[in-house]
């Protein structure tokens, strides 16, 4: 049963949605008690950091998410936003993130059009099993203003150009999260989520 | 480098009453094409980049927008989603998002009450905030400098706005894109009114949708390319009963790629 958070902020029904069509079994996550029963969890996000941390502090789930993730190891993707506030710190809104991955939230410089809207292509630096069946250098849908910039390279799955090379997709240990909306990416989308979904790290 | 990475889309338009799409000429006249879950579903499987639905008779009705039509396309749609149509507050735009919406179209209610855009912005992000203009031509005048006015309210209204002061200030409160949708060109496939759809590009620095007579591969490059615009709104041309011939999507995508307008490729 995948657990999907669902926070004030958040799109977690287009992620249900996709599930939904993927066949998965899953749950919208809104209080600590609903955690029960969850074996792996998604963090999506659409909105801004700050907001999303304030409502996941308002939910009282930041502890328990954080313990089933960090102590009991379960499978996370965090999507967009739910990528961001992995990190210790983010420029937006100067917060401070949950610093579960080192590194910190950039914003893109005015050199192109902020927020970056649209289709990009995502390079993979490695192979993972979340990844599998997506290919080097597919289209994924990004909607950002802010990138990941993680501190160990060694996290940084996938890489993606806009005026910086920035991280699109990042892995450590149980921990997978991409910058652009997987429940939004089409076919090429799904097949993260469905990657996720079979995933036994 | 980079920037030039990030490809072009192509976004389908859905004027939608009573859950179904309809086309109109200038605003007026529509005529009925699908249910507009059948056609999203449809459009996706052909690989469209992204749908924007409008519930056109919400604001007008003073009703609120028609969330089971929306739940019922987002269902079927694994790429972006806007929805419009009589939003009138944070907590209008949270419903939409929660039926499955990616983001929210603000258009007349954001002339009425311009906060709503600061509003929605800081409750969900600016990238969750489109803001769209209706303009038209009316000549270089006192209070419009562009020669382009906005109006509101399926363009019957014009509220002595000028367009561009409208999308700067626009910007400044929080939109993440403008659509730049002309009245003059709306359904006639005439082309996008480029000139307006250029100065709005190199007035914001937020992405553009070029919006209104796009009938051809060459008037969706122009609008790509000439416009200025990162995205280009297409209706008629996909389904519209009044044109001779409808282009499928990837017919589109295969002629953008042959004038070298980067878009994102079509799986087989």
């Amino acid at each position: 049963m995948i657990g999907v958070i669902d926070y004030r902020a958040g799109n977690a029904p287009s992620v249900g949605y996709a599930l939904e069509r993927l066949g998965v079994d899953h749950r919208l996550v809104t209080t600590a008690a609903e955690l029960d029963g969850c074996d792996r969890l998604i963090l999506p996000g659409v909105g801004a950091a700050r907001a999303t941390l304030d409502s996941l502090h308002a939910s009282g789930l930041v502890e328990p998410l954080s313990n089933r993730v960090r102590s009991d190891g379960i499978p996370f993707l965090g999507i967009c936003i739910g990528l961001q506030v992995l990190f210790e710190h983010s420029e937006e809104g100067d917060v401070a993130g949950l610093a579960w991955i080192p590194g910190s939230v950039r914003r893109f410089d005015d050199e192109q059009r902020v927020p970056q809207i649209g289709w990009n292509s995502v390079h993979l630096r490695r192979e993972h099993p979340v990844t599998a069946a997506f290919p080097d250098g597919g289209h994924a849908y990004f909607v950002n203003s802010y990138y990941a910039s993680p501190a160990d390279p060694d996290h940084v799955l996938g890489e993606t150009a806009y005026g910086v090379e920035f991280c699109s997709i990042v892995a450590h240990a149980n921990i997978v999260a991409t910058q652009f909306h997987a429940e939004k990416s089409g076919e090429l989308g799904l097949r993260i989520l469905s990657g996720f979904a079979a995933w036994a790290p | 480098m980079g920037a030039l990475m990030l490809t072009k889309r192509l976004i389908a338009c859905f004027d939608v009453v009573d859950g179904r799409v309809t086309k109109a000429q200038q605003f007026q006249d529509n005529i009925d094409v699908a249910p507009a879950e059948e056609l999203a579903r449809q459009l996706y499987d052909d690989q469209i980049d992204e749908i924007v639905f409008y519930d056109i008779t919400a604001s007008a009705q003073k009703r609120k927008i028609d969330l089971e039509t929306v739940r019922r396309v987002a269902h079927h749609v694994f790429v972006p989603f806007t929805v419009g149509g009589g939003i009138r507050s944070v907590d209008d735009m949270f419903e939409v998002l929660k039926a499955g919406a990616e983001k929210i179209s603000v258009d007349s209610m954001a002339v009425r009450n311009p906060d709503i855009i600061r509003a929605g912005a800081e409750a969900f992000g600016r990238q969750c905030i489109v803001l769209s203009t209706q303009v038209k031509r009316v000549g270089v005048r006192a209070g419009i400098p562009s020669g382009y006015e906005v109006f509101i309210d399926g363009a019957r209204e014009a509220t002595g706005l000028d367009a561009l002061d409208w999308v700067r200030r626009g910007e400044d409160l929080g939109a993440g894109e403008i659509v730049v949708n002309s009245i003059d060109r709306d359904g006639t496939a005439t082309g996008y009114d480029l000139e307006i759809t250029r100065a709005v590009a190199d007035t914001v620095n937020v992405p553009i949708i070029a919006s209104g007579g796009a009938g051809t591969v060459d008037h969706i490059a122009d609008g790509l390319t000439t416009g200025g615009a990162q995205a280009a709104i297409i209706s008629s041309i996909l389904y519209s009963p009044r044109l001779d011939r409808n282009v499928g999507v990837r017919e589109l995508k295969d002629g953008l790629a042959a004038r070298d307008v980067l878009m994102r490729p079509y799986l087989l």
